[in-house]
Protein backbone atom coordinates (compact mmCIF):
# COMPACT_ATOMS: atom_id res chain seq x y z
CA UNK A 1 0.00 0.00 0.00
CA UNK A 2 1.72 3.49 -1.13
CA UNK A 3 1.58 6.42 1.48
CA UNK A 4 3.05 9.87 1.34
CA UNK A 5 2.62 12.71 3.69
CA UNK A 6 2.55 15.88 2.25
CA UNK A 7 2.47 19.44 3.24
CA UNK A 8 1.14 22.47 2.12
CA UNK A 9 -0.11 26.19 2.47
CA UNK A 10 -4.10 24.57 3.07
CA UNK A 11 -4.77 21.61 3.78
CA UNK A 12 -6.63 21.15 -0.08
CA UNK A 13 -2.51 22.42 -1.34
CA UNK A 14 -1.35 19.74 0.58
CA UNK A 15 -4.09 17.01 -0.70
CA UNK A 16 -3.64 18.20 -4.28
CA UNK A 17 -0.02 17.39 -4.21
CA UNK A 18 -0.53 14.32 -2.57
CA UNK A 19 -2.26 13.46 -5.19
CA UNK A 20 -0.10 14.57 -8.03
CA UNK A 21 2.92 12.21 -6.01
CA UNK A 22 1.11 9.44 -5.86
CA UNK A 23 -0.54 10.14 -9.52
CA UNK A 24 -3.99 8.92 -8.53
CA UNK A 25 -7.53 10.33 -8.10
CA UNK A 26 -9.13 11.42 -5.29
CA UNK A 27 -11.79 8.66 -5.26
CA UNK A 28 -8.61 6.37 -4.79
CA UNK A 29 -7.26 7.52 -1.50
CA UNK A 30 -7.56 7.82 1.89
CA UNK A 31 -6.81 11.41 3.44
CA UNK A 32 -5.67 11.61 7.04
CA UNK A 33 -5.16 15.40 8.16
CA UNK A 34 -1.88 15.46 10.72
CA UNK A 35 -1.54 18.97 11.32
CA UNK A 36 -4.17 21.95 10.47
CA UNK A 37 -2.27 24.97 9.10
CA UNK A 38 -1.87 27.85 11.30
CA UNK A 39 -1.25 31.28 9.79
CA UNK A 40 0.35 32.72 12.50
CA UNK A 41 0.83 36.35 14.16
CA UNK A 42 -0.18 38.46 11.32
CA UNK A 43 1.80 35.53 8.85
CA UNK A 44 5.15 36.24 10.18
CA UNK A 45 6.04 33.94 13.46
CA UNK A 46 4.57 30.60 14.05
CA UNK A 47 3.56 29.88 10.75
CA UNK A 48 2.68 26.64 10.31
CA UNK A 49 2.20 24.29 6.88
CA UNK A 50 -0.80 21.96 6.39
CA UNK A 51 0.21 18.03 6.68
CA UNK A 52 -1.82 15.43 5.53
CA UNK A 53 -0.87 11.71 5.18
CA UNK A 54 -2.91 10.38 1.86
CA UNK A 55 -2.75 6.37 1.63
CA UNK A 56 -3.65 4.60 -1.69
CA UNK A 57 -6.71 2.69 -1.22
CA UNK A 58 -6.50 -0.92 -1.85
CA UNK A 59 -8.58 -1.63 -5.15
CA UNK A 60 -9.66 -5.20 -5.67
CA UNK A 61 -9.97 -4.14 -9.61
CA UNK A 62 -6.84 -2.62 -9.94
CA UNK A 63 -4.63 -5.23 -8.05
CA UNK A 64 -6.10 -7.82 -10.18
CA UNK A 65 -5.15 -6.38 -13.56
CA UNK A 66 -1.64 -5.67 -12.41
CA UNK A 67 -1.32 -9.68 -11.13
CA UNK A 68 -3.06 -10.44 -14.77
CA UNK A 69 -0.99 -8.11 -16.39
CA UNK A 70 2.48 -9.25 -15.40
CA UNK A 71 1.48 -13.13 -14.79
CA UNK A 72 0.75 -13.22 -18.46
CA UNK A 73 3.57 -10.77 -19.39
CA UNK A 74 6.10 -13.23 -17.67
CA UNK A 75 4.05 -16.44 -19.51
CA UNK A 76 4.94 -14.52 -22.47
CA UNK A 77 1.78 -14.14 -23.80
CA UNK A 78 0.85 -10.59 -25.19
CA UNK A 79 -2.77 -9.59 -23.67
CA UNK A 80 -4.94 -6.86 -23.51
CA UNK A 81 -7.03 -6.84 -20.42
CA UNK A 82 -10.66 -4.90 -20.19
CA UNK A 83 -12.33 -4.54 -16.66
CA UNK A 84 -15.97 -4.93 -16.51
CA UNK A 85 -18.02 -5.01 -13.01
CA UNK A 86 -20.80 -7.76 -13.03
CA UNK A 87 -24.33 -6.94 -11.55
CA UNK A 88 -23.77 -9.71 -8.92
CA UNK A 89 -20.44 -8.01 -7.33
CA UNK A 90 -18.21 -10.46 -9.30
CA UNK A 91 -15.35 -8.35 -10.84
CA UNK A 92 -15.16 -10.15 -14.67
CA UNK A 93 -12.02 -9.62 -16.73
CA UNK A 94 -11.79 -10.27 -20.24
CA UNK A 95 -8.44 -11.27 -21.23
CA UNK A 96 -8.01 -11.03 -25.58
CA UNK A 97 -4.56 -12.55 -26.26
CA UNK A 98 -2.68 -12.95 -29.35
CA UNK A 99 -2.81 -16.95 -28.32
CA UNK A 100 -6.17 -17.25 -26.41
CA UNK A 101 -6.25 -21.59 -26.59
CA UNK A 102 -2.58 -21.22 -24.97
CA UNK A 103 -4.08 -19.37 -21.96
CA UNK A 104 -7.57 -21.43 -22.00
CA UNK A 105 -5.27 -24.43 -21.61
CA UNK A 106 -7.16 -27.93 -21.78
CA UNK A 107 -10.85 -27.78 -21.05
CA UNK A 108 -10.08 -24.67 -19.50
CA UNK A 109 -7.76 -26.10 -17.35
CA UNK A 110 -5.20 -22.70 -17.53
CA UNK A 111 -8.01 -20.11 -17.77
CA UNK A 112 -9.33 -21.42 -14.24
CA UNK A 113 -6.06 -21.70 -12.71
CA UNK A 114 -5.18 -18.05 -13.53
CA UNK A 115 -8.72 -17.15 -12.24
CA UNK A 116 -7.96 -19.39 -8.91
CA UNK A 117 -4.62 -17.75 -8.13
CA UNK A 118 -5.93 -14.23 -9.10
CA UNK A 119 -8.74 -14.99 -6.39
CA UNK A 120 -6.18 -15.90 -3.98
CA UNK A 121 -3.98 -12.82 -4.36
CA UNK A 122 -6.73 -10.12 -4.33
CA UNK A 123 -8.40 -12.05 -1.26
CA UNK A 124 -5.27 -12.02 0.71
CA UNK A 125 -5.29 -7.85 -0.06
CA UNK A 126 -8.45 -7.01 0.13
CA UNK A 127 -10.96 -7.17 3.31
CA UNK A 128 -14.19 -7.07 1.96
CA UNK A 129 -14.10 -11.11 0.07
CA UNK A 130 -14.75 -10.58 -3.67
CA UNK A 131 -15.32 -13.14 -6.81
CA UNK A 132 -13.07 -12.86 -9.98
CA UNK A 133 -13.93 -14.33 -13.14
CA UNK A 134 -11.97 -14.98 -15.85
CA UNK A 135 -12.95 -14.97 -19.64
CA UNK A 136 -11.34 -14.60 -22.64
CA UNK A 137 -12.56 -14.74 -26.50
CA UNK A 138 -16.19 -15.67 -25.27
CA UNK A 139 -14.97 -19.35 -24.16
CA UNK A 140 -16.89 -19.44 -20.93
CA UNK A 141 -20.31 -18.55 -22.64
CA UNK A 142 -19.19 -21.15 -25.07
CA UNK A 143 -17.82 -23.45 -22.92
CA UNK A 144 -21.52 -23.15 -20.76
CA UNK A 145 -23.40 -23.91 -24.37
CA UNK A 146 -21.40 -27.03 -24.64
CA UNK A 147 -22.22 -28.13 -21.53
CA UNK A 148 -25.69 -27.40 -21.69
CA UNK A 149 -25.83 -29.47 -24.84
CA UNK A 150 -23.99 -32.68 -23.46
CA UNK A 151 -26.35 -32.29 -20.44
CA UNK A 152 -29.34 -32.80 -23.03
CA UNK A 153 -28.21 -35.24 -25.12
CA UNK A 154 -26.66 -37.93 -22.18
CA UNK A 155 -29.99 -36.84 -20.20
CA UNK A 156 -31.85 -38.60 -23.53
CA UNK A 157 -29.78 -41.22 -23.31
CA UNK A 158 -30.74 -41.68 -19.36
CA UNK A 159 -34.32 -41.88 -20.47
CA UNK A 160 -33.59 -44.32 -22.87
CA UNK A 161 -32.00 -46.42 -21.10
CA UNK A 162 -32.96 -46.15 -17.65
CA UNK A 163 -29.48 -46.09 -16.87
CA UNK A 164 -27.29 -43.35 -14.32
CA UNK A 165 -24.82 -41.35 -16.28
CA UNK A 166 -21.72 -40.56 -14.77
CA UNK A 167 -19.54 -37.62 -16.34
CA UNK A 168 -15.62 -37.10 -15.98
CA UNK A 169 -14.61 -34.75 -13.09
CA UNK A 170 -15.65 -30.90 -13.16
CA UNK A 171 -14.76 -27.69 -11.26
CA UNK A 172 -17.86 -26.44 -9.15
CA UNK A 173 -19.17 -23.93 -11.68
CA UNK A 174 -19.28 -26.41 -14.52
CA UNK A 175 -21.15 -28.67 -12.40
CA UNK A 176 -23.66 -26.23 -11.58
CA UNK A 177 -24.37 -25.24 -14.92
CA UNK A 178 -25.34 -29.75 -15.47
CA UNK A 179 -27.66 -29.15 -12.49
CA UNK A 180 -29.31 -26.11 -13.40
CA UNK A 181 -30.12 -27.57 -17.23
CA UNK A 182 -31.85 -30.57 -15.77
CA UNK A 183 -33.35 -29.32 -12.79
CA UNK A 184 -36.94 -29.06 -14.95
CA UNK A 185 -37.14 -32.47 -16.20
CA UNK A 186 -39.27 -34.64 -14.73
CA UNK A 187 -37.56 -37.48 -15.71
CA UNK A 188 -33.88 -37.24 -14.52
CA UNK A 189 -32.46 -35.78 -11.44
CA UNK A 190 -28.38 -34.87 -10.84
CA UNK A 191 -26.34 -35.05 -7.80
CA UNK A 192 -22.75 -35.01 -7.61
CA UNK A 193 -20.06 -37.86 -5.47
CA UNK A 194 -17.15 -37.62 -5.35
CA UNK A 195 -14.47 -35.51 -3.46
CA UNK A 196 -12.87 -32.40 -4.97
CA UNK A 197 -11.33 -31.82 -6.87
CA UNK A 198 -12.75 -35.12 -8.67
CA UNK A 199 -16.20 -34.75 -7.90
CA UNK A 200 -18.95 -35.68 -10.81
CA UNK A 201 -22.35 -35.18 -11.74
CA UNK A 202 -24.27 -38.17 -11.92
CA UNK A 203 -27.73 -38.05 -13.72
CA UNK A 204 -29.88 -40.57 -12.98
CA UNK A 205 -33.46 -41.83 -13.86
CA UNK A 206 -35.97 -40.74 -12.17
CA UNK A 207 -38.58 -44.07 -12.17
CA UNK A 208 -42.39 -41.69 -11.44
CA UNK A 209 -44.33 -45.04 -12.07
CA UNK A 210 -43.52 -46.58 -9.16
CA UNK B 1 10.06 -19.16 -16.39
CA UNK B 2 11.73 -18.67 -13.25
CA UNK B 3 10.70 -15.36 -13.25
CA UNK B 4 7.00 -16.25 -13.79
CA UNK B 5 6.96 -19.14 -10.77
CA UNK B 6 8.71 -16.32 -8.82
CA UNK B 7 6.01 -13.65 -9.10
CA UNK B 8 3.36 -15.77 -8.15
CA UNK B 9 4.62 -17.01 -5.15
CA UNK B 10 5.77 -13.38 -4.21
CA UNK B 11 1.77 -12.79 -4.54
CA UNK B 12 0.78 -15.47 -2.66
CA UNK B 13 3.27 -15.41 0.77
CA UNK B 14 3.20 -13.27 3.41
CA UNK B 15 7.13 -13.29 3.27
CA UNK B 16 7.99 -12.51 -0.10
CA UNK B 17 11.56 -11.62 0.82
CA UNK B 18 11.88 -15.48 1.68
CA UNK B 19 11.13 -16.74 -1.50
CA UNK B 20 13.69 -18.31 -3.39
CA UNK B 21 13.51 -20.10 -6.79
CA UNK B 22 16.45 -21.87 -8.06
CA UNK B 23 16.50 -23.01 -11.94
CA UNK B 24 18.12 -26.31 -12.52
CA UNK B 25 18.69 -26.84 -16.35
CA UNK B 26 18.04 -30.56 -17.70
CA UNK B 27 18.21 -31.46 -21.59
CA UNK B 28 15.02 -31.60 -22.38
CA UNK B 29 13.05 -30.26 -19.13
CA UNK B 30 13.63 -27.51 -16.49
CA UNK B 31 13.50 -28.02 -12.90
CA UNK B 32 12.50 -25.13 -11.01
CA UNK B 33 12.69 -25.72 -7.47
CA UNK B 34 10.83 -22.78 -5.31
CA UNK B 35 11.64 -22.49 -1.71
CA UNK B 36 9.46 -19.92 0.80
CA UNK B 37 9.17 -19.39 4.51
CA UNK B 38 7.72 -22.55 6.81
CA UNK B 39 4.74 -20.68 7.62
CA UNK B 40 4.01 -19.77 4.02
CA UNK B 41 4.09 -23.28 2.83
CA UNK B 42 0.34 -23.76 3.07
CA UNK B 43 -0.03 -20.68 0.74
CA UNK B 44 1.80 -21.99 -2.12
CA UNK B 45 0.78 -25.66 -1.70
CA UNK B 46 -2.76 -24.93 -0.50
CA UNK B 47 -6.01 -27.49 0.95
CA UNK B 48 -5.12 -31.35 -1.22
CA UNK B 49 -2.35 -29.17 -3.84
CA UNK B 50 -4.26 -26.74 -4.81
CA UNK B 51 -2.83 -23.75 -5.41
CA UNK B 52 0.44 -26.00 -6.31
CA UNK B 53 -1.33 -27.71 -9.09
CA UNK B 54 -2.62 -24.34 -10.29
CA UNK B 55 0.61 -23.01 -10.27
CA UNK B 56 2.10 -25.71 -12.53
CA UNK B 57 -0.89 -25.80 -14.46
CA UNK B 58 0.07 -21.90 -15.96
CA UNK B 59 3.82 -22.49 -15.65
CA UNK B 60 2.95 -25.59 -18.08
CA UNK B 61 1.13 -23.27 -20.53
CA UNK B 62 3.97 -20.68 -20.61
CA UNK B 63 6.27 -23.62 -21.26
CA UNK B 64 4.32 -25.37 -23.83
CA UNK B 65 4.74 -22.36 -25.96
CA UNK B 66 8.68 -22.95 -25.90
CA UNK B 67 7.94 -26.69 -26.21
CA UNK B 68 9.68 -27.46 -22.92
CA UNK B 69 8.69 -29.44 -20.16
CA UNK B 70 9.08 -28.11 -16.74
CA UNK B 71 8.55 -29.26 -13.01
CA UNK B 72 7.77 -27.42 -10.34
CA UNK B 73 9.07 -28.77 -7.25
CA UNK B 74 7.91 -27.40 -3.78
CA UNK B 75 10.98 -27.85 -0.94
Amino acid sequence: MRSVEVTGKTVEDAISNALEQLGVGRDDVEIEVLEEPNKGFLGLIGHKDARVKVTEKENPAKICFDFLKETCRLMGINVEIEYSQDADGYLKFNINADNPGLLIGRRGETLDSLQYLTNLVVNKKVKDKCKIILDTEGYREKREKTLINLANRLSEKVKKYKRNVVLEPMAPHERRIIHTALQMDPQVKTYSEGEEPHRKVVIAFKNNNR
Amino acid sequence: MKDLVEYIAKSLVDNPEAVEVTQIEGEKSLILELKVASEDMGKVIGKQGRIAKAIRTVVKAAAAREGRKVVVEIL
